[in-house]
């Protein structure tokens, strides 16, 4: 269980990015959170894996209190963030290099195996395309089987069909491990298909403005019905979220094009 | 400093001929290389078999290498040579090892940097002469204080290539380690190290152009051997061949010498992304 306790964030500079934030997530969750650009998701993201202290509230992750990171949270930024001097295998061993040599040849092809990219091993990660890295990037934070991944919009570099590809990845590699997944996104689709849960936030200071149940049967149909009255629904928070009321008994259309616009 | 200098800017600016040049073969790269210098030879030569020059106070081509085989015969020049590749190379590790090790620290942590960089600048502005009275007067007339100029010389820009290097290493990386909880120690060997390589090996390879200036400083003040020795000999005794010859012996090893550095970390930037292709 990971507890998020009415955690805030005023940076030195006096900007206020996290206000009395509480999220309460359940083991292997898949949590999304969207809002509007600047309102503090990535500091909670930080916050949550102890690469920043929060300035109020704190961060429990079964009933320890997170202050520095941990084996057990693993995050995923939006740039792959490969070290260039390693090949890809090493790069996905970098956080298992206190394992035995057999355990970890064993653990790092499996999961590249698991991200379609086995024939990749031994190349440098500049020899990779952008969703090839992001998978390894993927693989990488996977590896030592965290309990907890985090991810930062991870594909929003990336053009529409590899993103849906690599939202597939993960959902196999979620099911997989069952790990509780964070995961900060401008895409409402790609929240939608993902998600448990929706926590959507507003700006200044950062808060949270709703949570949106997301609870359809998996694997989604971006078709059905009930998923695009939860895209609806998501989107016209995120018009209330942003402060332009727009919304009317009428407006769903309207509501849909001026989210769309921001996102 | 000069010379570090001139090392380290000349790299990048190869790009655009770089691409241009890649289709000629290597061999013909290298001769387009040598043409200047061997017109230039070829003509002083002539100038000097026509009469328009006794030759005397600058040897024609020839006559530097007909001293140049005989030092060699006599085995003179391999002795001056190995002496004075000895004091570089004993210069050399001690500036690389000190150098790597300070700059690191330095480069790491901030409190480290405030404290030592300011006297370090300020030791790095006294010209490489100005420390030779002091270090005879500490170390003697022998190896020690020429070990120590040297090691002196090449320890600034190892010091500062490093430091430099490290404080911009892309914090994005840094994250990367400290989300995965590495250690101060595990950071600076398995991200900080890496991430610095390539400046790096620009950094030692000034550091050894500076060892090899400083060598000459050394032995010019006083040896009884080594290619310094050679110049001052043939100076006093009105040799100007033999000066020259000394200067090409320098020449050719220092080369070399930077050549050994490049090829022996080459296996180690395989790596690199870089816009410029291979040269040599
Ligand atoms: N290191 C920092 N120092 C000072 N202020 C910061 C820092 N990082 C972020 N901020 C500020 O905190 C607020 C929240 O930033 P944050 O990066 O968390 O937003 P975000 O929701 O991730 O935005 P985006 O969707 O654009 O990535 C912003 O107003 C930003 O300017
Ligand atoms: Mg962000």
């Amino acid at each position: 269980m990971l507890t998020i306790d009415r955690v805030g964030k005023v940076y030195p500079n006096g900007v206020r990015a996290l206000d009395g934030v509480n999220i309460e997530v359940g083991p292997g969750e898949v949590v999304v959170v969207v809002g509007g650009s600047g309102c503090g998701k990535s500091t909670l993201l930080r916050a949550i894996c102890g690469l920043d202290a929060p300035t109020q509230g704190r961060v429990v992750l079964d009933n320890v209190e997170i202050t520095a990171p941990q084996e057990k949270i693993g995050i995923i930024f939006q740039e792959p963030r490969l070290l260039p001097w390693l090949t890809v295998a090493d790069n996905v061993a970098f956080g298992i290099a206190h394992l035995p040599r057999a355990e970890r040849e064993a653990r790092v092809a499996r999961v590249l195996e698991r991200v379609g990219l086995a024939d990749k091993a031994g190349v440098w990660p500049r020899e990779l395309s952008g969703g090839q890295a992001q998978r390894v990037a993927i693989a990488r934070a996977l590896v030592p089987r965290p309990e907890v991944l985090l991810l930062d919009e991870p594909f929003s570099a990336l053009d529409a069909f590899t993103r849906a590809d690599l939202q597939e990845h993960v959902l196999a590699l979620w099911s997989d491990l069952k790990p509780t997944l964070i995961m900060v996104t401008h895409d409402v689709d790609e929240a939608v298909v993902l998600a448990d849960r929706i926590v959507v936030m507003r700006p200044r200071p950062g808060r949270i403005m709703t949570e949106i149940d997301a609870d359809l049967p998996r694997p989604r149909d971006r078709q059905s019905a009930a998923f695009d009255f939860v895209k609806r629904r998501v989107l016209a928070a995120l018009d209330r979220s942003l402060e332009r009321n727009t919304v009317t008994d009428d407006g769903q259309t309207k509501t849909e094009a001026g989210a769309a616009l921001w996102w | 400093m000069s010379l570090a200098q001139m090392t380290v800017t000349a790299e990048p600016e190869a790009t655009e001929q770089g691409k241009r040049w890649a289709g000629l073969g290597r061999a013909t790269r290298l001769g387009l290389g040598i043409l200047l210098p061997l017109v230039l030879a070829a003509g002083w030569e002539l100038a000097v078999h026509l009469g328009w020059s006794n030759g005397r106070l600058v040897p024609p081509p020839s006559v530097v290498f007909a001293t140049f085989v005989e030092l060699w015969r006599a085995g003179e020049l391999q002795r001056h040579i190995a002496v004075t590749t000895g004091r570089v190379a004993a210069g050399f590790a001690i500036g690389v090892i000190a150098g790597t090790f300070v700059g690191a620290i330095a480069g790491y942590s901030a409190l480290v940097r405030r404290l030592i960089d300011p006297t370090m600048q300020a030791l790095r502005s006294i010209p490489s002469i100005a420390w030779v009275p002091i270090f005879i007067l500490w170390f003697g007339i022998f190896e020690a204080s020429k070990i120590t100029l040297i090691a002196v010389g090449v320890f600034f820009p190892v010091y500062l290539g490093v430091m430099g290097a490290i404080m911009s290493v892309d914090r994005k990386l840094v994250e990367v380690g400290r989300a995965f909880r590495l250690s101060p120690a595990a950071m600076m060997r398995r991200i900080l190290l890496p991430a610095v390589l390539p400046h790096y090996v620009i950094a030692i390879r000034s550091g050894l152009g500076l060892g090899w200036m400083f060598v000459v400083a050394a032995e010019l003040l006083g040896a009884s051997e080594g290619l310094g020795f050679l110049l001052v000999d043939g100076q006093q005794l009105g040799k100007p061949a033999q000066i020259v010859a000394a200067i090409v012996a320098f020449a050719i090893i220092g080369k070399i010498s930077d050549w050994i550095v490049v090829i022996a970390t080459a296996p180690f930037l395989r790596w690199e992304d870089r816009a410029r292709g291979a040269e040599a």
